[in-house]
């Protein structure tokens, strides 16, 4: 049996990197796939890519600057209308650390 | 008295309509409103109705004609929009759990535009949950179904505004397009989309999914109607840093222009392997029409053609796992409160998000983390150039490639479901196409054995928007698939 593309203990490391805490079981469904589809992408490691830049955005560009002015922005009470909990006009969240 | 045949019309000539007063636009909202009534419940397209504001929106475009105010370009034109775009004070799910009942405070450019232009906005339309699906059946709220074919998919995953366009639910839409979500689900329904030149577009406002890939596109049932859209959203905006500063045109002006001369590349890998018989023929048949429009057709291959899932399938998911790094429970949307910050963050994505998004999310944090950047990531972006030189290589030969726009026409809901890379599959024409970031079109070219339509892709160099305006509109007046309507939605 060849080697699998993704173990579940890779799977595993990748979720916790993506902040994804998925069930033993969902992980498995999803190392199955992961590992299907990983294998076909191996079909790149045939093409000779020496001496080729990457592409990160198809057409040329260049980071825009602008003046630096203040101009109006998004008000605080807007910007935390969404929040699901709100504290001293701030964004709350559980604590991070002891 | 309101013709019973408006909803048919195009929105070209619904603007007309409203502006020699021949039907209000409040008229007109009370029609699709009413259509929409009748028959969104089979089609479930929308997943939000604004109809209050659509009336109050069109009250005023009837004040300003009767006031002999100047109207804009679509004035009175009942428009929805596809759920991943920002509108201010009206509810934004993505179609994700993970927004459900979130209301953004601002409006996406493209939707400042549209307003600015007179249009009325009915809603917002269905989607493959963020954008992420080529069947729309990845949405939290249901999947769309095909007017054409309760039983199948309308494609994705802008498949909402393509049902919603082709059942007349609405006169045009706006969708985005990442890997061929305008085109294919177009080309499922039997409408017309567009999806510009990357940087053509302004991004502000729509939710990312993939930075280097995402594009607003419009889908009407006429060339022209895409064309009138692309020009009202089209242009530089300084919100969207990578938004170009490249002058648009009046793409419309296009339409009725000749074709005679204009030499098409026909993408040989877009014959036969993988693709429908059905469709195979009526790229040909199309290719035949165009040869009467006096084209001349140019065999051209574009080699990595092949490689185009295997690279778009790295690179979407790696800029898909960094952009919805910010779904994390703690300014907007879900939160399922953990025992501390890091517990509330794994638990509120795992709630929030579907299988394909978390499948995405995965399979792009592998390829970006240590150890599998240079392998993965990387590699792939150095195989996006060699695919963006097949294209240049092309264009020195011909004007225009065209393809079909996908392998087979619109396939049964649940049949793809169980197998990811199948679905992938089905973008190979459309992927290649966003990796090099030139604009394309999809227009109804036939239909199947089985009564489904089928598009025929076309491509041009970067910015000649223009020039597939031109060939689209001379196709489609050929050809005369265009205005088909559904027979259960007529």
């Amino acid at each position: 049996m060849t080697e699998p593309k993704i173990t579940f203990e890779q799977a595993r490391h990748v979720a916790d990197l993506a902040r994804l805490a998925l069930s033993d079981s969902e992980l498995e469904v999803m190392q199955g796939q992961l590992d299907s589809i990983l294998g076909y992408m191996a079909e790149l490691e045939k093409l000779d890519i020496a001496g080729v830049e990457p592409t990160f955005y198809s057409v040329a560009m260049e980071t825009p600057l602008r003046t630096d002015i203040n101009a109006a922005s998004l008000p605080h009470d807007e910007a935390l209308r969404a929040a699901p909990e709100q504290c001293a006009g701030g964004f709350a969240v559980p604590k991070v650390m002891e | 008295m309101t013709n019973t045949d408006f909803h048919t019309r195009s929105a070209c000539e619904l603007r007309e309509s409203v502006a020699c007063g021949q039907v209000s636009a409040v008229e007109l909202v009370r029609l699709f409103l009413g259509r929409i009534e009748k028959h969104d419940g089979r089609l479930n397209a929308f997943l939000h109705l604004c109809p209050e504001r659509a009336l109050a929106e069109a009250a005023a475009v009837d004040r300003a004609r009767a006031a002999g105010e100047p109207l804009g370009p679509l004035a009175g034109v009942p428009v929805a929009i596809k759920d991943n775009l920002c509108t201010r004070g009206i509810p934004t799910t993505c179609a994700s759990k993970m927004l459900a009942g979130y209301t953004p405070p601002y409006d996406a450019h493209v939707v400042e535009k549209l307003r600015s232009a007179g249009a009325v906005l009915l809603g917002k339309l269905n989607l493959d949950e963020f954008a992420m699906g080529s069947s729309t059946e990845n949405s939290a709220f249901g999947p769309t179904r095909n007017p054409w074919d309760l039983e199948r998919t309308p494609g994705g995953s802008s498949g909402g505004p393509a049902a919603a366009v082709a059942a007349c639910l609405s006169a045009v839409a706006l969708g985005s397009d990442t890997g061929g979500s305008v085109r294919q689900p177009a080309s499922f329904c039997g409408v017309t989309a567009i999806k510009p030149t990357y940087g053509r577009v302004s991004r502000y406002g729509l939710v990312a999914f993939a930075s280097s890939l995402d594009q607003v596109g419009p889908l009407g049932r006429s060339v022209r109607d895409a064309a009138r859209m692309l020009s009202v959203v089209a242009g530089h905006d300084p919100r969207d840093a990578t938004s170009v500063a490249t002058a648009t045109e009046p793409y419309e002006d296009e339409c009725g222009k000749a074709v005679r001369g204009m030499r098409v590349g026909v993408v040989q890998e877009g014959l036969g392997q993988g693709c429908d018989s059905d469709v195979t023929g009526a790229l040909a048949k199309a290719v035949d029409t165009l040869r009467t429009l006096g084209c001349e057709p140019v065999e051209i291959s574009l080699p990595h053609l092949r490689y185009a899932v295997s690279t778009y399938y790295i690179v979407a998911p790696a800029e898909a796992s960094s952009n919805l790094a910010r779904f994390d429970g703690v300014r907007y949307g879900l939160r399922v409160r953990g025992g501390d910050l890091i517990d509330t963050y794994g638990k509120t994505r795992a709630a929030g998000f579907g299988p394909e998004v978390k499948r995405r999310i995965m399979l792009g944090t592998y390829a970006l983390s240590a150890g599998y950047y240079d392998a993965f990531y990387l590699k792939a972006q150095k195989v996006r150039t060699l695919i963006w030189q097949d294209y240049q290589a092309a264009f020195a030969k011909c004007d225009v490639l065209v393809s079909p726009t996908a392998p087979t026409p619109a396939f049964l809901l649940g049949e793809k479901l169980s197998d990811p890379l199948a679905m992938y599959l089905q973008d190979i024409f459309t992927l290649p196409i966003s990796l090099a970031g030139i604009p394309a079109v999809s227009v109804p070219c036939g239909f199947s054995g089985q009564g489904l339509p089928i598009g025929m892709q076309v491509c041009a160099p970067a910015f000649m928007e223009g020039r597939l305006v031109r060939i689209a509109h001379a196709f489609e007046q050929a050809c005369g698939l265009s205005s088909r309507t559904p027979p259960d939605f007529s």
